[in-house]
């Protein structure tokens, strides 16, 4: 689970809030089953064997999961900011190789409110389960309505029959599909976080992208020399900054570091490696190098200003580029690249990446032919049809290498680059989920920091006293990571 | 015939009664049962707590916070929006005159009353993403770019209004600001009022006191406002509830929903946090029920103190 592709959904200032606050609560109720004593009883109810009363026919390696001759395959995409263009095709994948078998494709943007009726008698064999309307995944895990798609991971991929399915994904998918160990979710959407640029810009004024804090420090007074603001960021919601300063984080103290925060672990804010992250942002904001006014701009706002070139970096996921779409000016090289390390002693190297896999698929437990359901998920997991998901939506799919052969988008072939140079874990964050308090309360700091009202030291000596109190709460229910 | 009649009318009567008691009662008498338990929202399982959220109420700094911003806007709200409508109805109905005779307002008084009543058919929502970009805070924002221009704002140092804690009078800026917003807003429909109010007083009292040699200032004063006080009552009633919210505004412009670091805080935007990202209804259904109680308190209070002897003319 990650929290990233809700923001991909955010429509305006004004919804966009409500809806990720909503998705959050029910993921975060969804990360207590994987970790909190509810685990056992999760295990209790959800059964594993895959799709029960359907129609089979002879399995083979072309057809693992023996998908019957003349059967039909219901497929309900959510049409949202990813369109619903993209199983149009692989429709054709899956009709190339079953061509006696019917796929009935259709789109929706009520998901929960035309599948929940269905979902104990009639459901469709696939479900793009998303959008606000989506029907909450720990609720349907609990009451054992999903198939588990580990046969799916375990199968022969569509284009290779010596590799897995599950070896052609990008990593954190599988985790974040898994819950209590059963993988019942697959995430078809990768975003990736970073830092953004015009590569235009950068080369006409024939500056390199700093790689650590220092080269930033270097490189910013020729930036402001040039006009232009170093930094800017959506003041006005302070969880865009929260990305790159967990990153940051987690670049200057490792995993364990973040893991920490998340467990709400003693003096967890206050370690030296928390101390250096924190100052960099701190000295960043002080000499002046962030955009004047992004502390109170709109992500939009920003963004835009950012696109007029009115500043240099710009921290935000992959969805950028088709939020933005209709006013990127001509000449703008939109790419990104990971964020800069905070010092010589970090713990993580530069490259470290945040991103993680969203926009889930399910297959009902119910389903008619839930086979069909789980070889349709597997052709659009082939080469073709995530190049083709990669090129109509300027959008990573979890699929490796999805983005290799779009060449029309520099923002989408930077982001794959920057996935497949990544070295070691992926950065993730848990604590915003898990406690509301903290995240307020972490979010006013930031804006505070932002803005330049608060320190470093006040901001660490905030974020632990938060902490602190959650942790001493009784009332709270507690969540931890490894 | 009598019995009847009172027949007749229960019958027609009780569908909309029911339908009244099942949509708005009930809902009503739900959050004041959930106030009493540690529902959270997602599930159907609550436990009885009694009076326990209440208690709990009372040592929660962030509704403190809270409750003094909308104490806030409960005294300067009424105050600005009355005042300024109350001129402005004055100016648009009685003011006009000396050169010629009779009683009348300004000249084009009927486009003013047009333009000024406009902010009132806008939704709450869009006032505040058009005072958004007015307000923007560098130099694309309406304001600070005309400033920036006109050299009485550093290009440097543009005003932060909405993003802004630091305190004017005592009281953060952001609720200065947003305080401006909701004024400009109300004040064209409490014009309108106020005008209709106006025109009902005979026009020869005015005449009267023109030919005594009365000021416009007299004339408000000892005529205008008197007659007018049961519709200012109403008004100053409507202003509280208003004062009492501030929801919207709050909700679409400030930084973090209630920012920044809680200096714009009110009761519903804590309620919409408390439940919704909390996932404490029950929290959430008290302070819910207290601000109710509050509100009915303070229109009960402000009722009583305005009545007087009604006159007649």
């Amino acid at each position: 689970m990650s929290i990233y592709p809700d923001s991909v959904r955010i429509p305006s200032a004004v919804a966009g809030a409500s809806v990720r606050r909503r998705t959050l609560l029910r993921r975060a109720a969804a990360a207590g089953l994987l970790a909190g004593p509810a685990a056992g009883l999760l295990s209790a109810c959800a059964g594993s064997d895959p799709g029960t009363g359907t129609e089979t026919g002879t399995k083979s390696a072309d057809n693992p999961f023996g998908v019957a001759d003349g059967s039909s395959v219901d497929v309900v995409v959510f049409n949202g900011g990813l369109g619903d263009e993209y199983p149009e095709f692989d429709k054709t994948l899956f009709v190339a190789k079953h061509d006696s078998v019917t796929v009935n494709l259709s789109s929706t943007q009520k998901i929960k409110t035309e599948q929940q009726p269905k979902f104990s008698t009639t459901p469709a064999d696939l479900i793009n389960n998303s959008g606000a309307d989506l029907m909450a995944i720990d609720t349907l895990i609990n009451e054992g309505a999903l198939t588990e798609l580990t046969p799916l991971l375990d199968a022969p991929s569509w284009d290779d029959p010596a590799v897995k399915v599950r070896d052609t994904l990008l990593p954190g998918t599988v985790d974040d599909g898994t819950f209590d160990g059963e993988f019942f979710q697959l995430n078809y959407a990768y975003t990736v976080f970073g830092l953004w640029f015009d590569q235009a810009l950068f080369d006409r004024n024939g500056w390199a992208v700093p790689t650590s804090f220092d080269e930033f420090f270097t490189l910013a007074p020729q930036i402001k020399a040039a006009g232009v603001a170093p930094f800017a960021f959506a003041g006005k919601y302070p969880y865009y900054m929260r990305w790159p300063i967990m990153t940051w984080i987690w670049l200057a103290g490792g995993r364990q570091a973040v893991v920490d925060i998340d467990n709400l672990a003693e003096g967890a804010w206050q370690t030296d490696a928390v101390t250096a992250a924190m100052s960099a942002v701190e000295k960043m904001v002080a000499d002046g190098y962030t955009l004047t006014g992004s502390d109170t701009l709109t992500h939009t706002e920003s963004q835009q200003a950012w696109l007029d070139g009115k500043a240099a970096f710009l921290p935000c996921g992959t969805w950028l580029e088709n939020e933005m779409r209709a006013t990127i000016p001509g000449g703008f090289q939109m790419k990104i690249a990971p964020v800069w390390n905070v010092g010589a002693t970090d713990a993580a190297p530069y490259g470290t990446v945040q991103a993680g896999s969203g926009e889930g698929w399910i297959v009902p437990k119910k389903a008619a032919n839930a086979p069909g359901g789980m070889e349709f998920l597997r052709a659009m997991l082939s080469k073709e049809g995530a190049g083709k998901f990669a090129e109509l939506t300027s959008s990573l799919a979890s699929v490796k290498g999805s983005g290799d052969n779009v060449t029309t988008s520099t923002a989408l072939t930077s982001a794959n680059e920057l996935m497949t140079n990544a070295p070691g874990d992926l950065v993730s964050f848990r604590h915003p989920d898990w406690y509301a308090d903290l995240d307020k309360v972490e979010q006013n700091a930031i804006g505070e920091l932002m803005a330049g009202r608060m320190t470093a030291k006040e901001f660490q000596d905030t974020l632990q006293q938060a902490a602190d109190e959650i942790a001493a709460d009784d009332a709270v229910n507690k969540f931890t990571r490894s | 015939m009598q019995h009847g009649k009172a027949r007749f009318v229960t019958g027609f009567l009780a569908l909309p009664v029911a339908l009244y008691v099942f949509y708005v009662v009930w809902p009503y008498a739900q959050a004041a049962g959930y106030s009493l338990t540690n529902w959270g929202g997602y599930s159907d399982t609550q436990e009885f707590v009694g009076l326990a959220n209440y208690v709990r109420m009372f040592g929660d700094e962030l509704i403190r916070t809270a409750f003094w911003h909308n104490v806030f806007f409960l005294v300067t709200l009424p105050l600005f929006t009355i005042a300024l409508a109350l001129f402005l109805a004055f100016l648009l109905n009685v003011g006009g005159r000396g050169d010629r005779a009779g009683v009348r307002g300004v000249r084009g008084s009927g486009v003013y009353k047009v333009i000024f009543f406009f902010p009132q058919v806008l939704s709450l929502v869009l006032v505040a993403i058009m005072w958004g970009a007015i307000y923007r805070g560098d130099s694309q924002g309406l304001l600070n770019g005309i400033l920036i221009r006109i050299g009485l704002v550093d290009a440097e140092q543009p005003l932060k209004f909405v993003s802004d804690p630091t305190p004017f009078l005592g009281v953060p800026a952001v609720l200065w600001w947003l305080l401006l917003i909701a004024v400009w807003g109300g004040v064209g429909f409490y014009m309108v009022l106020f005008s209709a109010a106006m025109q009902s007083i005979p026009k020869d009292i005015f005449e009267a006191a023109m030919l005594d040699g009365a000021s416009r200032v007299t004339s408000f004063l000892r005529i205008t406002l008197p007659l007018l006080r049961d519709s200012i009552s109403v008004a100053w009633v409507y202003l509280g509830f208003i004062a009492l919210d501030m929801y919207a505004l709050v909700f679409v412009m400030t930084p973090n929903q209630g920012g920044p670091d809680h200096a714009s805080e009110v009761f519903a935007s804590v309620i919409n946090f408390t439940a919704f990202n909390k996932g404490q209804f029950g929290y959430a259904c008290a302070i819910g029920v207290a601000l109710a109680i509050f509100t009915l308190l303070l229109a009960a209070v402000q009722l009583r103190i305005t009545r007087r002897e009604r006159i007649e003319f």
